[in-house]
């Protein structure tokens, strides 16, 4: 056995070890997030029974409303409904929304997957615009495309989200008439690749740049430093090309940092998602998290708690493997 | 901010009209709604005033101001004091999953509605229903537990499938909030909440197919960007403010205002030292400068109200209970009450300041700037109004001491407009019900008789006086009936006829409320 295949042996049991770590940790950390979500739902001002009455309270009776209070089990303690809806969870029954009239499972199967799909391909644009902006702006500093690419990054790591979003609509959908403005698809079409993608665009593009200040001026950062160490002089004194100098040597060594950067910005992202949604329409998460919230939903207000926690979670540790996978110097030990 | 960017957008952009999108013929429609249900169950409150387009009630509100029978095979008969109803059904109707509708549908549906088991929202409404039997798989009869001759009004609850309802439970997880089955013109293909829903016609409707064979309506919460796809020739309709209605309503679109027995009021509560005394109750319905709201709020799209009963219900509205505007009038009649201008220029009587609080639903714009107006109507006569922005929770928490601006409406009958606002017996009885704890015997008698009346002539007439009586000693402010604006398409389809809507509004009323019976033009 070669000491290599020994060490990248030995690498991949202390990832899984790290893996697992994670997971175990993470159980106690969703268990007291889904607490928190039910204590902070109790001690909140709104009265779950307004929502579930609508305008019909108008001509409902004192004694209907104690009624259906009873028979919905409002009146009980926020502990019973906990454990109530910790033991249902605990053998696969995530509950029934009282905001949204139907089980819990099937509103995350109608919109997790749109959620999923925009903030994904909102990463991916993210990801693009600051690996091939920062190293640009960096490669060439001082130059004019880094000072508008440093200047705009700092501008628009002011810029909320949905501000952007209707700027973008001005432009591209009402001003050029490019690209749709909110939907999933067009008013009269059906469910279509070609529709979903040409109206995912706009929303994936604004969430992407949303989110991409932050990277790009850290890739730019972290390029420069790293254009000044050794081994890159070193490339450049044998007389590489420039491109193989760049991408070859400095990129890789400015790429680790990043890539942990990538996991601590997912809860921006999950935040950016959910003001994009709402701007475009899209029928993903968001607007449930809303209802969710004013309707003191426990159900559905907690397990969408949980998948934000969840992708946190998870967000953070596909960085922490990746860091270990890419750069040998780094410590799996946690 | 989104307003303003959207408003900019919308009259910059100058987008040509396009005739119909996507070359769909003139029997599918596209309709964008600003409105989403949360349920399509009518046991949930779904179309709770009618229009259901999945589903039929007994009866049917004819668009002006009479019921017609509609799964009922004709009108349903009472016994001599209104408390026994018998209703022969219709027998050559299906549901739209094929099962045929009998009376034990209809025995099923209205148990679920009184029986707290089912955790209905409209079980309120049926308050006087006791027990509703099957006498024959196609009569029913209803026993109620009071003479109540506006029963038919409560008979548009859409009917419900018999085996929906098996299992006594509350409906929040019923199939039928997302998946209706009823016997309804038209029936669900599709519904991506929060987007869109598309209906199809039931092919074997009793009252005919729909010649629209196809209707897809349009979730779009934010007004103006409702407004700016209907210009750019997106919709077929769509539901918008008055003022942004008349802007988008031009080339192949039009504007419709509809009435509507939707009213406006701010309650003035019994038990709060100055909104109880009854000089200011009158002083601040001659202080109140309607018309000057409507033309400022509404662009002139609603109408003056004084009483619950708008002038659209023309059988039972009274014209001549109403309220001048006469600003020096009510100073007199303050002055006269004892109501004295302090140096402030707000009036005391005693040591009590004339002053009070009006809330409105934070999240309704309409509703507070109807309270700031009166507001300042109310301090050109010395009296201080403070409105407050409130959610429903603390709305229910001091509705009985402080004012509220009020809204609500259903055109059926006078009985569903006036007894639960004004009615002595209701107070206390639920948080809407007579909010302000109004007392007037004189209206307690003609409600009571309007209930008991069968003969319809003499029935009007105690409604008619009940009005009377109201004005006489105020309980509230009555300021509008508010219209409802649409926008549709022109040249496409016949059959449009205007109505007069409830509070609800969206697609489901308006232009549409009876959009089975249009046809496409050729």
């Amino acid at each position: 056995m070669t000491p290599t295949t020994a060490g990248s042996r030995s690498r991949a049991t202390a990832v899984a070890r790290l893996v697992l770590r994670r997971l175990a940790f993470a159980v106690p950390v969703l268990f007291l997030v889904a607490f928190g979500v039910f204590l902070l739902a109790a001690a909140s001002p709104f009265d779950p029974v307004y929502q579930y009455y609508g305008v019909q309270i108008l001509n409902a009776s004192a004694a209907d409303v104690a009624d259906v209070r009873a028979r919905l089990g409002l009146d009980e303690g926020v502990l019973a409904q906990f454990w109530g809806w910790f033991t249902g969870v605990l053998s696969g029954d995530l509950g029934v929304s009282r905001s949204m009239r139907q089980p819990v499972a099937r509103v995350l199967a109608e919109r997790l997957p749109w959620t999923l799909l925009l903030t994904v391909t909102g990463l991916v644009v993210a990801v693009v615009f600051a690996l091939v902006l920062g190293t640009v702006a960096a490669w060439r500093q001082g130059g004019w495309i880094d000072r508008v690419v440093t200047a705009l990054g700092h501008a628009l790591e002011g810029i909320p989200p949905f501000v952007l979003a209707l700027l973008a609509i001005a432009l591209f959908s009402l001003g050029l008439g490019w690209l749709p403005v909110a939907g999933l698809t067009d008013a009269g079409s059906a469910l279509s690749i070609g529709q979903v993608v040409e109206h995912l665009a706009l929303p994936a593009l604004v969430l992407g740049i949303s989110q991409s200040p932050w990277l790009v001026l850290h890739v730019r950062q972290s390029m420069l430093s790293s254009l000044s160490q050794d081994h890159v002089t070193g490339a450049r004194a044998r007389g590489l090309g420039e491109r193989v100098v760049v991408l070859r040597h400095a990129l890789p060594t400015a790429l680790l940092p990043f890539v942990t950067l990538i996991g601590a910005r997912i809860p921006e992202l999950v935040t950016g998602t959910v003001l994009v949604e709402e701007v475009f329409s899209w029928p993903g998460l968001a607007a449930a998290v809303v209802t969710a919230a004013t309707a003191v939903d426990y159900p559905l207000l907690a397990i969408l708690t949980l998948v934000a926690t969840a992708a946190v979670l998870l967000g953070s540790l596909l960085a922490d493997v990746a860091a270990v996978l890419l750069d040998p110097r780094v410590s799996a030990d946690g | 901010m989104t307003t303003s960017l959207a408003t900019l957008t919308l009259f910059g952009a100058g987008c040509s009209v396009p005739s119909k999108p996507g070359g769909d013929g003139a029997d599918s429609m596209l309709l964008a709604d600003g409105y989403e249900p949360d349920s399509l169950n009518p046991l949930l409150g779904y179309a709770h005033a009618g229009a259901a387009k999945f589903y039929d009630g007994l009866m049917a509100f004819d668009g002006k101001g009479s019921l017609l029978p509609a799964l009922a095979a004709e009108p349903p008969v009472a016994d001599e004091d209104a408390r026994r109803w018998t209703v022969k059904l219709r027998g050559d109707v299906t549901f739209h999953d094929g099962t045929p509708f009998d009376a034990e549908d209809v025995v099923a549906t209205y148990r679920a509605a009184i029986d707290p088991a089912y955790a209905s929202t409209i079980s309120s409404n049926f308050d006087m229903l006791d027990r509703v039997e099957a006498l024959d798989p196609h009569t029913v009869r209803f026993d109620l537990k009071y003479p109540y001759v506006p029963w038919p009004a409560r008979m548009v609850l859409g009917i419900v499938p018999a085996e929906k309802l098996a299992e006594p439970a509350p409906l929040t997880n019923s199939e039928l909030n997302t998946k209706p089955v009823g016997t309804g013109p038209y029936q669900l293909v599709e519904w991506r909440q929060g987007e869109r829903m598309v209906w199809r016609g039931n092919p074997d409707y009793w009252g005919g197919a729909p010649a629209i064979g196809e209707v897809t309506v349009v979730f779009a919460t934010d007004d103006n960007t409702r407004a700016q796809r209907v210009r750019s020739g997106e919709f077929d309709g769509t539901v918008l403010p008055p003022v942004l209605a008349e802007r988008v309503g031009t080339d192949s679109y039009r504007t419709v205002h509809h009435d509507t027995a939707d009213y406006r009021a701010i309650t003035l509560p019994s038990t709060h030292p100055v909104t109880g005394d009854p000089t200011v109750r009158t002083a601040l319905n001659l202080a109140a400068n309607r018309d000057g709201m409507i033309d400022a709020l509404l662009g002139g799209h609603g109408i003056p109200g004084h009483t619950p009963i708008p002038p659209s219900m023309d059988r039972y509205h009274e014209p001549t209970a109403r309220f001048a505007f006469d600003r020096k009038r009510a100073k007199g009649m303050l002055d006269a009450g004892g109501w004295r201008p302090g140096p402030d220029g707000v009036r005391r009587r005693g040591g009590q300041r004339a002053e009070f609080t009006v809330m409105y639903f934070a999240d309704d714009s309409l509703r507070k700037q109807l309270a700031v107006a009166f507001a300042s109507d109310a301090g050109e006569v010395g009296i201080e109004v403070r409105p407050a922005g409130v959610d429903r929770t603390e709305a229910a928490s001091r509705i009985g001491t402080d004012a509220i601006v009020l809204g609500g409406g259903n055109p059926l009958d006078p009985d569903l407009q006036m007894y639960d606002s004004l009615h002595s017996s209701v107070i206390g009885t639920g948080t809407y019900n007579n909010p302000a704890q109004y007392r007037n015997a004189a209206v307690d008698a003609a409600l009571d008789r309007g209930r008991h009346t069968t003969d319809s002539a003499r029935r009007a007439r105690y409604y008619k006086q009940a009005q009377t009586a109201y004005v006489a000693d105020p309980g509230l402010v009555y300021l509008a009936f508010i219209q409802h604006s649409y926008v549709m398409r022109t040249g496409a389809w016949n059959g449009y006829e205007p109505v007069i809507e409830p509070h609800t509004h969206g697609t489901t009323w308006g232009p549409w409320w009876n959009v089975e019976d249009w046809t496409p033009q050729r």
